[in-house]
């Protein structure tokens, strides 16, 4: 397999690296530490306005799941309701970090798990633009 | 503080009704619950109310009468209902106005709601990838709730069942049809671990309710219940709610928590007193978070305590006895006030074929929903 080395940037610069390798784009509050996703202006915790950038963990672990069954209204899904496949949905939790909210590349409920390893990829996204969105696919124990 | 109670209820039924404006039904409620309350619409001196999704709640004066009454419109989401209730308790308790009416109504299209990101403060992205779904937060919370609680998928089908069971004996609801528990597990997969009749639907309904203050409570009402306590919060850093693009590590109360703490202390009575509560059941998942968020039981109490039928409307802490979202659907601004409508009725004693059969003299509801605010009553008779 060829490495896909050119450099992304999606939904407005929160999915950035490259396509084998793409990274999330959060915040850090440099007076209390809290990480957000996307990046925000001032902290929700301390409510402080010194933050900064931060390329958040590729790798982390389901901290919770589901199945979108049924296809979403659209507008605002792009993806049409004729060709619609179930997808999963999760919270990853990187650690230390934040607990992201993704679309899952697995659509089974049988084969996820509350804990298992993830890694952050990209999947095309839904709806005829042929886009790319990012997701976490299972992924094989870091530990 | 001086005593707040309600003497007078409305109610227009909840449902589908083609052909019937949101205004046409929140003018239903307010007649039938000035008819109960004995008294003319030119005898209310405070009036707050409103709807999501449905138009003004003033615009029903022109229809009662125009009577110069201050008139507050609401529009605060899912905590509609509570947030015209609070208003109202308030400017009585304050001495402000002897009589209240506060109401709360809707009207929205079938289906799954379809809010619009730009809206909630998200990028267009977020709903375009197929993560803007409230069903999703519903199904991915009380999915982490259930493996670190012990709570059993059966759990969540009783909870369902049980609001039809209440559903059908309630004349204003809009599911009147029996559902098993093996019915509603082998219904069509919404949203892991949610199936389709574990959820309530957006619909219509229109809830009135009249309050007075002091003496002319007693001098109104056969059997005025009193509202100890609203309190109303919105969510702190650290809650897990629905549209959140990333959550922190820390966890923090919920504004359901916060709420019900808050109602409960200024009642001066606890969760263990309540004798009936009406609980936010968007979900079958919600009414058994609720029921621990609220202090009614402990987190993990609710596996045995739904399982031992203590729930239902013969047990020791009935819960939704209308049947709750599940049955009556979700009108927005309607919701909140229907759970304060059924409270008191049942303490009233006048709750018919789903009169709790044991003591009724402490009620408890809790609304909550988008995006993080809850608004609690205690009510005593």
């Amino acid at each position: 397999m060829s490495q896909q080395t050119e450099s992304i940037s999606l939904h407005d610069g929160l999915v950035v690296g490259t396509v084998d390798a793409p990274e999330l784009v959060g915040s850090r509050c440099k007076a209390c530490g809290v990480v957000a996703f996307p990046p925000q202006s001032s902290c929700a915790k301390c409510t402080s306005r010194d933050v900064e950038t931060r390329h958040l963990a590729r790798q982390g672990t389901l901290w919770t799941w589901t199945i979108q069954c049924f296809a979403p209204k659209s507008p605002p899904y792009s993806g049409g309701a004729d060709d619609f496949e179930p997808y999963g949905v999760g919270y990853v939790e990187l650690a230390g970090e934040v607990r992201v909210e993704a679309r899952l590349t697995e659509p089974d409920p049988e084969q996820l798990r509350i804990g298992m390893p993830m890694e952050l990829v990209l999947i095309p996204a839904p709806g005829p633009g042929g886009g790319l969105t990012y997701a976490f696919a299972p992924a094989e124990d870091h530990e | 503080m001086t005593d707040v109670a309600v003497v007078g209820l409305g109610i227009h039924p909840f449902g589908r009704h083609p052909g019937v404006s949101g205004l046409e039904m929140a003018a239903t409620a307010a007649r039938a619950a000035l008819k109960d309350a004995g008294i003319g619409w030119q005898d209310v001196e405070f009036a707050a109310g409103g709807s999501d999704a449905a138009g003004n709640a003033d615009t029903t004066v022109s229809v009662l009468g125009l009577t110069g009454v201050p008139f507050i419109n609401v529009k605060n989401g899912c905590a509609t209902g509570g947030s015209a209730l609070t208003t109202a308790h308030a400017m009585l308790a304050a001495g402000a106005a002897e009589i209240a009416l506060v109401v709360g109504f809707d009207k929205h299209p079938p289906g799954a709601f379809n809010p619009m990101p730009e809206e909630w403060g998200l990028g267009s992205w977020y709903g375009e990838t197929g993560l803007m779904l409230t069903t999703q937060f519903f199904a991915m919370k009380i999915q982490r709730y259930m493996a670190e609680h012990g709570i059993s998928p059966s759990t969540l089908a009783k909870v369902a069942s049980k609001a039809f069971d209440n559903g059908a004996r309630n004349p204003w609801a809009w599911r009147r049809q029996p559902l098993s528990e093996a019915e509603v597990l082998s219904s069509r997969m919404v949203n892991d671990p949610l199936t389709q009749y574990m959820f309530c639907s957006p619909g219509e309904g229109a809830v009135a309710l009249v309050l007075a203050r002091g003496d002319r409570a007693k001098a109104l009402a056969r059997t005025p219940i009193y509202l100890r306590s609203v309190a109303f919060r919105t969510r702190r850093f650290g809650s897990f709610e629905v549209f959140s693009p990333s959550i922190p590590l820390e966890s923090a109360p919920s504004p359901t928590t916060e709420a019900a703490a808050a109602a409960f202390e200024q009642a001066g009575i606890g969760p263990d007193d309540v004798d009936v509560a009406q609980l936010q059941d968007t979900e079958s998942g919600a009414e058994v978070m609720h029921l621990a968020e609220t202090g009614l039981c402990a987190h993990g109490e609710q596996e045995h305590l739904i399982q031992s039928g203590a729930t239902r409307l013969d047990g020791r802490l009935p819960v939704n006895t209308d049947g709750g979202c599940l049955a009556n659907g979700e009108p927005i601004g309607a919701s909140g006030l229907r759970q304060v409508h059924e409270v008191v009725l049942q303490l009233r004693g006048e709750a018919g074929d789903r009169q709790i059969a044991g003591p009724r003299r402490v009620g408890f509801t809790q609304v909550y929903g988008a995006p993080g605010v809850s608004a609690c009553t205690v009510l005593t008779r």
